[in-house]
């Protein structure tokens, strides 16, 4: 096919409209009779002036350059790149659904209020907690509630000394992040050799000035932190809350719970566990379960049912506040809707049994390959640490530009970061074990171009629409925009 | 039996028996005992395709929608016109199942459109750098003023009473939490009151954020607050409507140091509040300091033109606590549908429904005026919405407007007691004079 390499303001012509709309049917009047000048541009905004064909082609040429879970195998590592489920989409995109205003009357959104309500109930108990706002609208976003209850919880108990929060080493950048913007200062602490809390690290930072404790379970090394139990009652008994970052929760469905193993604050990513698409980074949704005591804490309004009729309920004294407009990304909540009824209590727990079988098939298959730090039996992903230096000085990031030419997404490559070189993988249970099989080919393929022609590697990708980039011209001199020459 | 699960029963058994084991629960024994659920998640049966569309359409069907009912409700999320073309273009799958684009030679579609997008936004607020979106206008502007914060070295953040109360709410709870103070400027008959604004902002306000047009739809004059933020070398933020963009100045041209925005109008549907987007662009004197992905030009070794992201060391998964904010996934599929819109609707559209909008916005009022019933609350230039005083309670107003298929307006009492028995009514392009007539008629005969 022919390349296409033009940017929309390249193609525009003056003149050309892709757009029609009525003739206007009210009197019209001069402007400048209701808007002084002086509000008024000189000057309309620089917009591309092209027509509706050269729209859609325009976009559908970008789209081809483009590689979606609907292109192929995705197993990057905690992102759970698993299929979007096309009914989701049908669903979300029911007019009596795309077309709510969110201040209509209550009396007219009932279907839109009951969808919130039943979703919220099932997530609850999924995870294992009391309650869950379906407000924020991305994980980090969730995080950045579920800090604010904690913080919350220790103010209301009068407590103000609470300004630490300890997350480890292994742990993803939005949690230390999402812990800073809620004003706490942050106790990194250094994990056992194979991913673990180091229980005596973390006694060594506990204290009365802990508010609590970030971790994912099963960790990003994709293993289950077995002393789970004893870490929660650490904490507890420092007095401080823990939170359970819900990225890697597709390892568990229906198999253990967020709240039965003692976390007091949870998210999870309805665009990662709940098969919600990416979208090419959002939207996302990232909803918020707590325990019993901390149900007063949550956003505002509250979802609740009075008889037959689900209201939005604003009289929440103790709640944090509001924490974006409205009441969240309903959108994608109706996808993940669609998809809990689609998978029902057998299917999520089929979901997370498959995960972790075709996790251990693939990790089984490639150690022999490739560095594997820890060879134990891992949940839905696990972690490379590359080919080793030794291997003609192979990267991680040339295996992964290799992969392109073999028509996969690479796994996430450098995270975590206390894996040399890591390559994590997370296949998911949507992947045949042919797709399995041909992705262990293809790396296996790849581990021996690394030791026979490691040039190959070195100069990857040949076969994508474009080829290696230079990204220190790109950070050192920006070119964030166009501009007419 | 399930759709999305491929592997069978044999193909399971060759994994276990290739991995070595003997059943699938072997895979789980590093869960402790006491901690395993040990019972059957208490939701529903697996449903067929049939039965989950039957199900949710059900749902729908409780609901009624502005297909149904006539829009004359803004207050934040707008029933602008959304051609066709875009719901065909962000439905293809190449678009909407990727990840974030971290693997740029095969992610130049998404990230060519987020450099595209980046340059509308920055011609519409005429600021030199865009982010490729926030969650939505409320976040956008409280990352705004953290950014304001950040650059200062300030922690007292002024914001108008004519700001969106939504906005202002969210904004108060990331305030607080970071603890960053939190200042009200009342207003004055609509509009920001400039004295009282002048006696709040002094050498510790890191930012000022105005709305123009503001929530009760009125233009703002910035010239006083503008001057007055830079004499105090604070930033100035404002949440601007972009629709209203192709006519009145922008940002860039009003001193604006950071230009925020709620871009739901920009072709994204109403979604009962989401997912929305959330705009942001800066000078190029605070590029760095910017929240979120940016994308950028650069080559492939070839000498290629190609898009990556960008400044990446502002982000949480490169300085973890350290970063400039902690969001990771944003809107993008939001972005690409203001990218398409701003494109289909191009220079002409966009100045066309502005128009439009501002043009049948007047002839309302101008209707409703003539009732004799109903007056302008304030008497200020307007964009596409405006405040009415009423005679009789907006609830009640309402629901006779609603038995008639019409959804009214705003109850601007619930957040401006001083403005009990006023509603807020926003007229879009879409509205027929028919509507409106309509409107004035049904409103009339409430007394």
């Amino acid at each position: 096919m022919k390349e296409y390499n033009k940017l929309i303001f390249e193609i525009s012509r003056e003149g050309r409209v892709g757009y029609s709309l009525p003739q206007i049917d009210v009197a019209e009047r001069n402007l400048e009779e209701f808007i002084p000048k002086e509000f008024l541009r000189d000057k309309s905004p620089e917009l591309p002036e092209v027509s509706e064909g050269d729209v859609v082609r325009h976009f559908t040429l970008l789209s081809n350059k483009n590689y979606g879970v609907d292109n192929g195998f995705y197993p990057l590592g905690s992102c759970t790149m698993k299929y979007n489920p096309k009914i989701n989409e049908d669903m979300a995109a029911l007019t009596e659904f795309t077309n709510l205003h969110p201040y209509q009357s209550e009396d007219t959104v009932q279907g839109a209020l009951e969808l919130m309500y039943d979703l919220s109930g099932k997530l609850a108990e999924i995870s294992g907690m009391k309650a869950v706002t379906l407000q924020p609208a991305a994980g980090a976003h969730g995080e950045m509630t579920g800090l604010m209850i904690i913080k919350k919880y220790h103010e209301k108990r009068g407590d103000f000394k609470r300004k630490k929060i300890i997350v480890p080493d292994s742990a993803h950048g939005t949690n230390p992040a999402s812990a800073a913007v809620v004003g706490f200062e942050i106790i990194e602490i250094k994990s056992t050799k194979d991913g673990a809390v180091d229980l005596e690290n973390l006694k060594a930072v506990l204290d009365d000035e802990v508010a609590g404790l970030m971790l994912t379970n099963p960790s990003t090394l994709g293993l289950f932190e077995k002393n789970i139990k004893e870490i929660a009652d650490l904490v507890h008994e420092a007095g401080g809350l823990l939170y359970y970052d819900g990225a890697n929760m597709n390892a568990i469905m229906g198999i253990a719970r967020p709240g039965d193993m003692g976390f007091d604050v949870v998210h999870l990513n309805l665009h990662k566990t709940f098969s919600t698409p990416h979208g090419g980074g959002g939207p996302g949704s990232g909803p918020v379960g707590v325990r019993e005591d901390l149900v007063d804490f949550l956003p505002v309004p509250v979802i609740e049912k009075n008889g037959e009729r689900y209201i939005l309920n604003y009289n929440k004294p103790d709640s944090i506040g509001k924490i974006k407009s409205f009441y969240g990304n309903f959108g994608v909540m109706i996808k993940a809707y669609a998809y809990i009824l689609s998978m029902g209590a057998e299917g999520l727990k089929k979901a997370s049994e498959i995960a972790v079988l075709n996790a251990n098939y693939l990790m089984k298959n490639l150690k022999e390959h490739y560095n594997l730090p820890i060879n134990e039996i891992c949940k839905h992903e696990f972690v490379l640490g590359g080919l080793g230096k030794e291997v003609n000085e192979v990267t991680t990031l040339d295996i992964a530009k290799r992969l392109l030419d073999y028509g996969y997404h690479p796994p996430t490559i450098y995270f975590p970061l206390i894996v040399d070189s890591a390559i994590m993988v997370e296949p998911t249970e949507t992947e045949s074990k042919e797709t399995l099989d041909g992705f262990i080919d293809a790396m296996i393929k790849i581990s021996v171009e690394a030791k026979e022609k490691p040039e190959i590697l070195k100069g990857a990708p040949y076969n994508t629409p474009v080829r290696r980039l230079d990204e220190v011209k790109a950070a050192r001199n920006p070119i964030l925009k166009w501009s007419k020459e | 039996m399930y759709p999305y699960i491929p592997n069978t029963q044999d193909d399971e058994r060759e994994l276990l028996s290739n991995i070595g084991i003997d059943s699938i629960e072997n895979l789980f024994e590093d869960i402790p005992e006491s901690i395993k659920l040990n019972r059957r998640l208490n939701l529903n049966r697996p449903m067929s395709e049939i039965e989950v569309k039957n199900h949710i359409e059900n749902l729908a069907r409780k609901n009624k929608s502005t297909d149904e009912l006539i829009c004359f409700l803004g207050a934040g999320a707008y029933d602008h016109y959304i051609p066709s073309v875009i719901k065909h273009i962000t439905s293809r799958a190449e678009f909407y199942t990727a990840y974030t684009p971290y693997q740029p030679e095969i992610s130049q579609g998404t990230l060519q459109v987020i450099f595209e997008y980046q340059s509308m936004i920055c011609s519409l607020t005429g600021m030199d750098v865009s982010n490729a979106s926030m969650y939505d206008g409320a976040t956008a502007t409280a990352e705004a003023a953290f950014m304001a914060c950040d650059n200062t070295r300030r922690n007292s953040i002024v914001v108008s009473k004519t700001v969106h109360p939504e906005i202002r709410r969210t904004l108060k709870t990331y305030l607080y939490f970071r603890g960053i103070e939190y200042v009200e400027v009342e207003d004055n008959d609509g509009v920001t009151d400039i004295e009282k604004l002048k006696a709040v902002v002094s050498n510790k306000t890191a930012g000022v954020i105005v709305q123009s047009p503001n929530f009760f739809g009125i233009i703002e004059d910035v010239t006083e607050i503008e001057k007055c933020v830079h004499e105090n070398k604070g930033m100035l933020i404002m949440n601007v409507d972009p629709v209203s963009l192709a006519l009145l100045k922008s940002p860039a041209e009003q001193g604006a140091d950071i230009a925020v925005g709620e871009g739901q109008g920009l072709g994204s549907s109403l979604n009962y509040g989401g997912p929305y987007l959330g705009f942001m662009a800066t000078t190029s004197k605070l590029m760095r300091k910017l929240p979120g992905r940016i994308v950028g030009q650069t080559e492939d070794v070839d000498g290629k033109r190609a898009f990556v992201l960008t400044l990446q060391a502002r982000e949480q998964h490169i300085r973890r606590q350290k970063a400039t904010s902690n969001i990771c996934s944003n809107q993008a599929i939001n972005a690409l549908t203001a990218a398409i819109y701003l494109t289909t609707m191009g220079k002409k559209g966009l100045r066309e429904v502005a128009v439009q909008s501002t043009q049948k916005a007047h002839y309302a009022l101008n209707k409703l005026n003539n009732t004799g019933i109903y007056k302008p609350l304030f008497n200020k230039p307007f964009f596409k919405e405006f405040a009415v005083k009423c005679n009789s309670e907006i609830e009640k107003i309402n629901q006779e407007l609603l038995k008639n298929n019409i959804i009214g307006g705003y109850d601007l009492g619930k957040d401006y007691p001083d403005y009990t028995n006023s509603m807020l009514l926003c007229v879009t392009e879409k509205r027929t004079k028919n509507e409106i007539d309509t409107l004035v008629a049904l409103m009339e005969g409430i007394r």
